[in-house]
């Protein structure tokens, strides 16, 4: 009986998840189509074992003469452990700097004042908008003749210096998707029972030592569940760097992510970015992995402690 | 419990393997079939911004009731267009029948097999039509689209600055000097690493004397001094600063601003600029902008990089004497000169450039039409999509003086030669 219920479930996901991921595992060992030398018609590329996999991670490329070399700078191969830094360094710090002012943001709006519906509404603009219309919109601030140079009076060329092009992305990403994090913070927030404050008020405890010992452990669970989503949402960015810098900046691909690569590989070979996408997957998988391993059992137990503690 | 979960993972991969075995059947060609056949067609292309396609169709279908032709729109993205072809063309649609094709995507399809061969029956007249507009539709020696609407870059410049446009890339260098003493910076194209850079750099080097890629569209041609002396040319201005170190950040659009603004003494762009400069009411230069062809290296004017679009057959048309029809009817002078009035598209046949009536409303007709004369169309190749990048990402280094200009032509050839090797 079980089994027919659940059955509809299990087949949706077959289609929907298990389909696409079996495909792309099964493309990625097949050779992408090369050029029959008389009828310079494509054909089939036959099984590649595991060369589309050695590509990327070790960077091998065929030469004319069908020797293997290291791949050649403006091959997409060779910019794979590039995007790979960069995508890790976008996580890094992007999630780092939305959790500082994320928790701060949803500070201010758990108290009381005149004005705080106005605060969370305006707060959270930022997250409603679009990250296409988001993206444009920097893309115009961080223009050579834009609003960000005048305002500062610098010639930034934001969208193409290395480091400059990093932190215009930085600092987009980060004005997006704090919103998103003071929210989930907030809602921890509010679980707090305010007695606990008052106790560590008459106990005369100060505004940081309150902070560090009550409202950060209590609030650890949104937190963590938080910065999983972001730190997965973050692994794979591609609309914001595509359209604000194109992937551009440094000498030529300092925002490159791996999602960008993984998408200009599909033009240009399927299979090779099948293997790509298969290996992007399994880096997000394993970040994931880790993080639920070794913090998740933080949040499962500090989850059970919260609920028997206010069961009792 | 773990039964079940095994079984679910099991179940999933087999079902995947069913689909997967589904996907991977095979059918004929069929670049030989439905040739004398006809019936209603569908013409595919991207968003028709300024309504040129609708009322063609209009007047094809008064003609031809009982072949009447539909209008599929796809976006106003060239990727978008790309992939929905690709799309298309490998789910062996049959109501893709007419379709239309960047120039720089012909020779990826035709090698795919996707478009009908334009020979025997299906052949077209390509005498009247300019020679660079055929090559970019020519694979392998055969002829696999019709040319329908081109494009070629223009040396914009400032009339009251510059007396004489520079014909060469050397006067242009030297009447740097102008911009200097009026304050302004000198010249610009499109750098920004996208699809401009390789437009910008692709002209250097064929203007240069120089190729990217050999005629099989997959041997890299670039360990000659006519290619190294055409990148060498971008590297030294725009370390010199005759070209201004924002360019580096510019397409279209940025460039066309600068110089609208009156910051800039020479600009290479496409026509579409020209009315834009006179007719925008923040332009500085509605009254001093000037027309030349692209400078050259003394013989002539630059080599231009061939812009614009193909109409070419499905293979996978059911009724393809109406399509050859269709595209012949895209060819005439008369749409062909509909094209250049309705949407400002550069026509691929030469007489239109002279139409005096033409000429007096886009007055500049003459000088497009030297440019696409001697313009060169971007690599033929079907690996186009990683020769593209291949030649932007190493330029871009070059160009920002990361790497030599040597380093970036190795590196350049290495990738090309990588991309035709199954990477």
């Amino acid at each position: 009986m079980a089994a027919y219920l659940i059955a509809p479930t299990i087949v949706l996901l077959a289609i929907v998840i298990g389909y696409p991921i079996v495909t792309a595992i099964i493309q990625s060992f097949q050779k992408d189509p090369g050029l029959d030398a008389a009828t310079g018609q494509f054909v089939s590329g036959g099984f590649a074992a595991v060369s589309n996999y050695a590509h990327w991670l070790l960077q091998q490329c065929m030469n004319a003469s069908g020797n293997t070399i290291a791949c050649p700078p403006g091959n997409l191969g060779s910019g794979f452990w590039n995007a790979t830094g960069v995508t890790f360094f976008f996580t890094v710090v992007t999630v780092a700097l939305e959790t500082v002012i994320g928790t701060w943001f949803a500070i201010i709006m758990n108290r009381t004042f005149r004005g705080r519906a106005l605060v969370r509404a305006a707060i959270l603009v930022p997250w409603a908008i679009p990250t296409a219309v988001t993206a444009k919109l920097w893309y115009f601030i961080f223009s050579v003749a834009g609003i960000a140079n005048a305002l500062f009076q610098s010639h930034i060329l934001w969208t193409s210096d290395t480091w400059a092009s990093r932190f215009a992305i930085i600092i987009a990403d980060t004005w997006k998707t704090t919103p998103f994090m003071a929210l989930l913070i907030l809602a921890g927030l509010q679980l707090i029972p305010e007695e606990v404050y008052e106790a560590a008020r008459v106990d005369g405890a100060s505004t940081w030592r309150t902070f560090v010992t009550i409202t950060l452990p209590l609030i650890k669970p949104a937190l963590m569940v938080a910065i999983l989503f972001r730190i997965l949402d973050a692994l794979r960015m591609y609309d914001l760097p595509a359209i604000l810098t194109g992937g551009g900046g440094g000498s030529g691909n300092a925002t490159t992510t791996l999602s960008i690569l993984v998408v200009k590989q599909i033009r240009a070979g399927y299979n090779s970015a099948s293997a790509l996408s298969t290996i992007t997957f399994l880096i997000i998988f394993i970040v994931a992995f880790i993080f639920v391993r070794v913090l998740g059992t933080n949040v499962v137990r500090t989850q059970e402690a919260q609920q028997k503690g206010t069961k009792a | 419990m773990k039964a079940a979960r095994l079984s679910v993972i099991a179940g999933m991969a087999i079902a995947g393997l069913v689909f997967a075995g589904c996907s991977s059947g095979s059918g004929s060609t069929g670049s030989s079939t439905g040739l004398t056949s006809r019936g209603p067609i569908t013409y595919v292309q991207g968003k028709d911004n300024s309504n040129v396609v609708r009322p063609l169709i209009d007047k094809w279908n008064a003609a031809h009731p009982n072949e009447k032709v539909t209008f599929k729109e796809q976006s106003d993205k060239a990727d978008q267009q790309h992939d929905d072809l690709v799309q298309n063309f490998q789910a062996k649609n049959k109501n893709y029948d007419v379709v239309d094709v960047d120039v720089v995507w012909t020779a990826e399809f035709a090698a795919k097999g996707w478009l009908q061969p334009l020979e025997g029956q299906m052949a077209i007249k390509t005498t009247d039509l300019l020679p660079a507009t055929v090559a970019s539709a020519t694979y392998g020696g055969k002829l696999y689209a019709a040319p329908q609407t081109s494009d070629g870059g223009i040396l914009y410049y400032r009339s009251d600055l510059v007396k004489t446009p520079p014909t060469t890339w050397a006067e242009m260098m030297s009447d740097c000097s102008i911009a200097k003493t009026a304050g302004i910076d000198c010249f610009a194209g499109q750098y920004a690493k996208y699809e401009g850079l390789t437009v910008n750099v692709a002209e250097a080097i064929n203007t240069a004397g120089g190729t990217i890629v050999g005629k099989d569209g997959k041997t890299p041609t670039l360990n000659t001094p006519e290619a190294k002396k055409g990148l060498q040319q971008l590297v030294d201005a725009y370390k010199n600063g005759n070209i201004p170190s924002a360019a580096i950040t510019y397409q279209e659009e940025q460039g066309r601003q600068a110089f609208e603004a009156g910051k800039l003494l020479f600009l290479r762009n496409w026509p579409y600029v020209y009315s834009l400069a006179k007719t925008d009411g923040s332009s500085t230069v509605k009254d001093t902008i000037g027309l030349a062809p692209l400078p050259g290296n003394g013989g002539g004017s630059g080599d231009s990089s061939l812009g614009g679009h193909n109409a070419a057959i499905s293979v996978y048309s059911q009724h393809k004497a109406t399509a050859h029809d269709f595209v012949q009817f895209l060819e005439s002078s008369e749409t062909q000169k509909f094209f250049a009035t309705q949407g400002s598209l550069a026509p691929v046949v030469a007489s239109v450039y002279t139409d005096p009536t033409l000429v007096s409303k886009l007055p500049y007709l003459p000088v497009l039409l030297e440019s696409i004369k001697s313009a060169v169309p971007r690599p033929v190749s079907p690996f186009y999509p990683a020769v593209t990048t291949a030649v932007q990402d190493n330029a871009y280094a070059a160009i920002k003086g990361d790497v030599t200009v040597d380093k970036a032509l190795t590196d350049m050839a290495a990738a090309i030669s990588a991309a035709s090797s199954g990477n």
